[in-house]
């Protein structure tokens, strides 16, 4: 616990503000393929075709599951490396 | 060897190999009751994870509910995966680093109050114990069909094999059997989805084969299923044909819901690190995935092939014949499940949608009497797939026991989250907090036994409402548990005042409304409204009403944190702390 009370203030602060950026950038695209291409914005896209329907029916049963994944290991590759970077990883 | 013995096989030693787990897997301290010792490798925990996430509804409806409405039922595959990335960014790595044992005690720490950490407790049992009712149900649904047994005596042997390995493992015990159960559930699922990809369109992956060409018509196999319900007089099935307001809410939900589930959060606290709990969210979803790529084809597919078999020569040619039935068919109409009435008296079977005017007219000009499918459960699909696409005997064997892995993993994760919240958040922290870790071990024992009686009792007896109160789950969990997790951790502002408003008109909101309409604890007869579009407020459905209901708890939180007196600053240190990984191994021992 007392690795704790070594870190000072100001450079959590930074780690936490480039944190909640990679967040906010993430959550946008969250939402963009799944309630946006999938549901809102489907007939917008719906003069693209793919396999017999359109881009937003992909979307929603197919292409947003697959854009989480890449979401979340890509958080997770690049979380670990800002651990490092500012020096609040586990050792 | 016959249909009954193989099953009666393969569900034996697939439950055989989950007691084996159980005793090779026994906990000894209250940690490994509790979080597996925080050992779990990360992409063990995503496996289990998936199986824990997976339930009944996941492995036997979910396909079922796509098949018979199409596009618009995609909000469950988008919400039941769009939540592990709130999981993976927004909850799981913080409360790893907290590292202590159950939901509430984190909301009980942060917001400094017992208060707090009751509401969280009342809101853990109530979607915990309504959860766990489905499961039972679908595990004795499945010992019925499959092994003969009645359902009674299906739900005892269920209820005695998840005993065994919850109450003497608990959570180190679940885990390991969860990631059989996976196995289990995984390969029961895929085989038939990849038999029936290739019969109709000669591609073995399913989730191409939903995009790829029906072989026997030479069209997309989308367009030809669209071809032939519309004939049929049904709403073709990538059309939206619902509200897209109501659709982008009741999707919002479910991903908020799936996030604040107590039972998911608390399998990330069982690895060893941060970093692990990260990676951990990602190999869930990859696990989960295997499963929610392949249910969309088995949907469409089946749907096609259903219809294939009720109308042999096309839709524009004669019914099937009464008497041509397959077995299948047969096999299911025993259970009432699936029902046939010949209303013309013509001797075949005319399934299309009565309900259509155009067709109504068309038909009446065939002689024809009505829907003569006058029953048909979304459940058979996923339960009678290997049949209707006459796979051997082996495969269905396999499907039987996967429904089963898919409800008892469930099961066993979600009497944990009660157990541990009644020995570690009422009994420890509010009885007796003087308690000793051994004296610890055993009321979380005694309590998992106790959840599992009351949970086998619900199995027994259902509610009528046994349906309708998985949108109570899933709206409490968006509504109550999910806002004050998130917020506890990205707002040092949130003080327990605000907390404690914000859950309690989020719960309330989302209780009242569902109420509204389906019924005072779901006692027919006793909504104030009739549950239609018209009478809904901003035409929200009671089951989307979650998303409103945490953005209200946001509001209470915060408006009601900006009157009262700040948070404290002993209390901003533990936030500043669990924004930081380092020092998470040294939180093991509290």
């Amino acid at each position: 616990m007392a690795d704790r009370k070594t870190q000072t203030g100001k450079d959590n602060g930074a780690y936490w503000a480039a944190n909640i950026r990679i967040i906010m950038i993430s959550m946008v695209i969250w939402a963009l393929v799944s309630l946006g291409f999938g549901i809102v914005l489907r007939p917008l896209l719906s003069g693209i075709p793919v396999g017999g329907t359109d881009l937003g029916f992909w979307f929603a049963q197919q292409g947003s599951i697959i854009v989480f994944m890449i979401l979340i290991f890509y958080y997770a590759w690049y979380m670990n490396k800002l651990d490092r970077q500012y020096g609040v990883d586990e050792e | 060897m016959d249909q009954y013995t193989l099953n009666l096989l393969v569900v034996g030693a697939s439950f055989a190999l989950y007691v084996g787990i159980a005793i090779w897997a026994r906990a000894g301290s209250t940690s490994e009751f509790y979080a597996a010792n925080r050992g779990v490798n990360p992409i063990v925990n995503g496996m289990a994870t998936a199986a824990d996430w997976m339930s009944a509804a996941s492995f036997i409806s979910m396909a079922g509910l796509i098949a018979f409405v199409g596009y618009g039922n995609s909000s469950f595959l988008m919400g039941w995966t769009g939540g592990y990335v709130l999981l993976a960014m927004l909850l799981a790595p913080y409360l790893r680093k907290f590292g202590k044992f159950t939901v509430p005690e984190f909301i009980g720490d942060r917001f400094y109050s017992q208060t707090a950490r009751l509401v969280a407790v009342i809101a853990l049992i109530v979607i915990s114990v309504t959860y766990v009712i489905g499961q039972m149900t679908g595990a004795g649904v499945a010992f019925s069909r499959f092994l003969e047994v009645e359902s009674s005596t299906g739900l005892y042997i269920a209820s005695a094999v998840v005993f065994v390995y919850a109450v003497l493992g608990g959570m180190k015990g679940i885990t390991y059997t969860q990631v059989a159960q996976y196995i289990v559930l995984i390969i029961a699922y895929t085989i038939p989805a990849v038999f029936i990809s290739l019969q109709l369109t000669g591609n073995p992956i399913p989730g191409l084969g939903l995009f790829g060409t029906h072989t026997e018509s030479g069209i997309p196999l989308l367009v030809k299923l669209n071809q032939v319900l519309v004939e049929l007089g049904f709403n073709d099935y990538t059309g939206q044909h619902g509200s897209t307001f109501n659709m982008f809410l009741f999707t919002l939900s479910l991903m908020i819901g799936t996030a604040g589930l107590p039972h998911v959060i608390i399998r990330f606290f069982t690895v060893p690190k941060v970093s692990d709990a990260r990676w951990s969210a990602g190999w869930a979803l990859v696990f989960i995935a295997l499963l929610y790529l392949s249910a969309p084809a088995v949907g469409a597919m089946a749907r096609l092939n259903i219809i294939d078999t009720l109308w042999p020569n096309g839709t524009a040619g004669e019914a099937l014949a009464i008497d041509e039935k397959p077995d299948w068919m047969l096999n299911w109409e025993k259970t009432g499940l699936l029902g046939f009435e010949d209303k013309n008296g013509d001797g075949k079977i005319q399934y299309y949608n009565d309900k259509n005017a155009a067709m109504q007219e068309k038909a009446t000009a065939a002689g024809w009497a009505g829907n003569e499918v006058t029953r048909f459960n979304n459940d058979i699909l996923v339960l009678a797939n290997p049949e209707i696409a006459q796979l051997p005997g082996w495969v269905i064997a396999l499907i039987a026991a996967g429904g089963l892995a898919a409800a008892l993993s469930t099961a066993a994760g979600l009497l944990l989250a009660i157990s541990s919240a009644i020995s570690h958040d009422l009994i420890k922290s509010q009885i007796n907090p003087n308690i000793s870790e051994k004296d610890e071990l055993l009321a979380a024992r005694i309590s998992m036994a106790f959840a599992i009686a009351l949970a086998t009792y619900l199995g027994l007896n259902p509610p009528g409402f046994a349906a309708q109160v998985v949108a109570l789950a899933f709206g409490l969990a968006a509504s109550s548990i999910f806002p004050a997790l998130m917020m506890g951790i990205f707002s040092k502002r949130i003080n327990s005042a605000g907390a404690i408003a914000g859950m309690t008109v989020g719960l309330l909101s989302t209780v009242l409304y569902i109420f509204t309409y389906l019924g005072w604890f779901f006692i027919p007869g006793t909504n104030m409204l009739p549950n239609t579009v018209d009478n809904w407020l901003f035409g929200i459905s009671p089951l989307a009403f979650g998303t409103v209901g945490a953005l209200l708890n946001f509001v209470a939180a915060y408006v009601v944190s900006g009157m009262t007196k700040e948070t404290p600053q002993e209390i901003k240190d533990l936030v500043d702390s669990v924004r930081i990984p380092r020092g998470a191994a040294g939180a093991i021992d509290h």
